[in-house]
């Protein structure tokens, strides 16, 4: 079993953006700044939930948790629902790694541009997918670097001028 | 706000006060925002408080330092942010692999020739006996014989400034003590230049230290001299001619004395600006597709290497196109 432990949520989410983000995030090939996307994402986040917020960091993750009765509910703002799958799967293993915990979590994304609310619970299917997902990770961060392939998103990718500078 | 280099030329000194440094002097004080900063050249006599250095360091600010002769001295590089393990195991093995080595230093050394033909081209010099130069490289085997081919290549090129500069002779490159003006405007150009791409190295993953054509013993950082060698026709070499050309630098923008000629204060003044100017200077960029400065052609420079050792890309170096 892949020791899920040394696995970060936000590389569940780099999975499904680029495989190369993933590998270069998780070699600590980063660069010095984040990109305006990333600051704007942590303003939105910030101004949404300035309230009865709760930062929690288990073991790499952080998250934020508002009690729910005997639930935890993990919240997760989004600016954007272009990467739908991403955030999803992203959600999928912060309750995966809880439920391993022994807590009984269910998490919601919100998308306050569209105004719109996703709740993510996880069942038998997603949790097969999950693991399917997690394994491949573990094997793209043991390989070598993928090459950059040219989306649409990397124009606004921190890294692309790493990725196409020749 | 956007950040810039600063260059200190008066004697003064620097502190820090909350979330601003000063640089203070008899004149007065001026505040330079934290942000605002993104590396320091220092070439007058500078005193810096601790506290402003910890600042500095917090920031990943980079202080260059000259003495009073404008020779290169030193940097404050602070304690690396950005660290891989990845690449600089990688960066090593490609130092202690024979072959790995070679192909960096040869292509260390093509970039530089064929800038050097490009400066050459570009004000009408026949630039055969630069290019032919690339056959002998092509054929080395050692990494001395690369520095052999590379000065083969050098002294083709200098020995057609001379009929580049109109108002000023150029002659022979000396360096310790530069004997002539252009010589004299060289010599900074260089290591402003170095300092420049140690700045750029400091935000990656590279390792300053490890290098390919320069011996990594040679001095503390001579990734830096490696990657240099590329830019010096285009950052320094442009420059002066230019410079001279328009007659821009004359009459007291110099000193003479037992040292060699050497940049007056006045006279580095104006260089400093014009290095500058040519470091923030900005061209379209051919597979990026947007406008980058000089001085981030440095930086992707710098990002091409990492690919390179990576096993992603192989490095081609920069070669003007314009
Ligand atoms: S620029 Fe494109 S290829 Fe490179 S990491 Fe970003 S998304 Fe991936």
């Amino acid at each position: 079993m892949i020791d899920e432990m040394y696995i970060r949520g936000v590389e569940v989410n780099y999975y499904f953006v680029c495989k190369t983000k993933l590998w270069l995030f998780s070699h600590n090939v980063s660069l010095e700044k984040e990109s305006d996307l990333v600051k704007l994402g942590k303003l939105v986040h910030k101004e949404f939930y300035r309230k009865d917020r709760k930062d929690v960091r288990i073991g790499p993750i952080a998250i934020d948790v508002v009690r729910k009765g005997n639930e935890l509910e993990i919240q997760e703002v989004k600016k954007a629902k272009s990467m739908e799958k991403a955030d999803l799967f992203q959600m999928l293993y912060y309750l995966f790694y809880l439920s391993n915990l022994g807590i009984p979590a269910r998490g919601r994304i919100t998308y306050p541009k569209s105004r719109e609310v996703v709740n993510v619970e996880l069942d038998e299917k997603r949790l097969r997918d999950l693991e399917e997902i997690l394994r491949e990770i573990d094997g793209l961060k043991r390989g070598k670097m993928p090459k950059p392939v040219r989306k649409k998103h990397c124009r606004k990718c921190a890294y692309f001028e790493f990725c196409f500078a020749g | 706000m956007r950040k810039r280099n600063f260059y200190i030329v008066s004697d003064g000194k620097l502190r820090r006060k909350e979330n601003t440094i000063y640089f203070e002097n008899a004149e007065g004080k001026r505040p330079i925002p934290i942000n605002s900063i993104y590396s320091i050249y220092a070439l007058g006599s500078l005193t810096i408080t601790s506290q402003a250095l910890n600042y500095l360091a917090r920031e990943g600010i980079c202080v260059h330092f000259f003495n009073r002769y404008g020779y290169y001295t030193g940097s404050f590089y602070p304690r690396e942010s950005l660290i891989s393990g990845d690449v600089v195991v990688k960066q090593a093995e490609h130092y202690l692999d024979r072959e790995k080595r070679l192909y960096l230093a040869k292509a260390f050394v093509e970039g530089s020739i064929m800038n050097m033909a490009r400066v050459l081209r570009r004000n009408g010099e026949d630039d055969t006996g630069v290019i032919s130069a690339l056959q002998g490289l092509e054929n080395s085997e050692s990494v001395e014989e690369v520095m052999g081919a590379e000065a083969t290549a050098r002294t083709e090129y200098y020995s057609k400034f001379d009929s580049m500069l109109s108002g000023m002779k150029f002659e022979k490159r000396s360096r310790q003590p530069p004997e002539n003006e252009v010589n004299a405007m060289i010599s900074f150009g260089n290591s402003l230049l170095y300092s420049a791409v140690l700045t750029e190295i400091y935000h990656t993953q590279l390792h300053p230290a490890v290098s390919y054509l320069h011996e990594p013993s040679e001095r503390r950082f001579s990734l830096s001299l490696d990657l240099a060698e590329i830019f010096k026709p285009l950052l320094v070499d442009r420059l002066v001619i230019s410079l001279v050309n328009k007659k821009m630098v004359g009459e007291g923008d110099f000193d003479e004395d037992f040292k060699g000629v050497l940049l007056s204060e006045k006279g580095r003044k104006k260089f400093l600006k014009a290095f500058n100017e040519r470091l923030e200077r900005t061209v379209k960029h051919r597979t990026l597709g947007r406008n980058v400065s000089y001085q981030r052609l440095i930086r992707l420079e710098c990002y091409k290497l990492v690919k390179h050792i990576l096993g992603v890309e192989k490095y081609r170096p920069f070669v003007m196109w314009w």
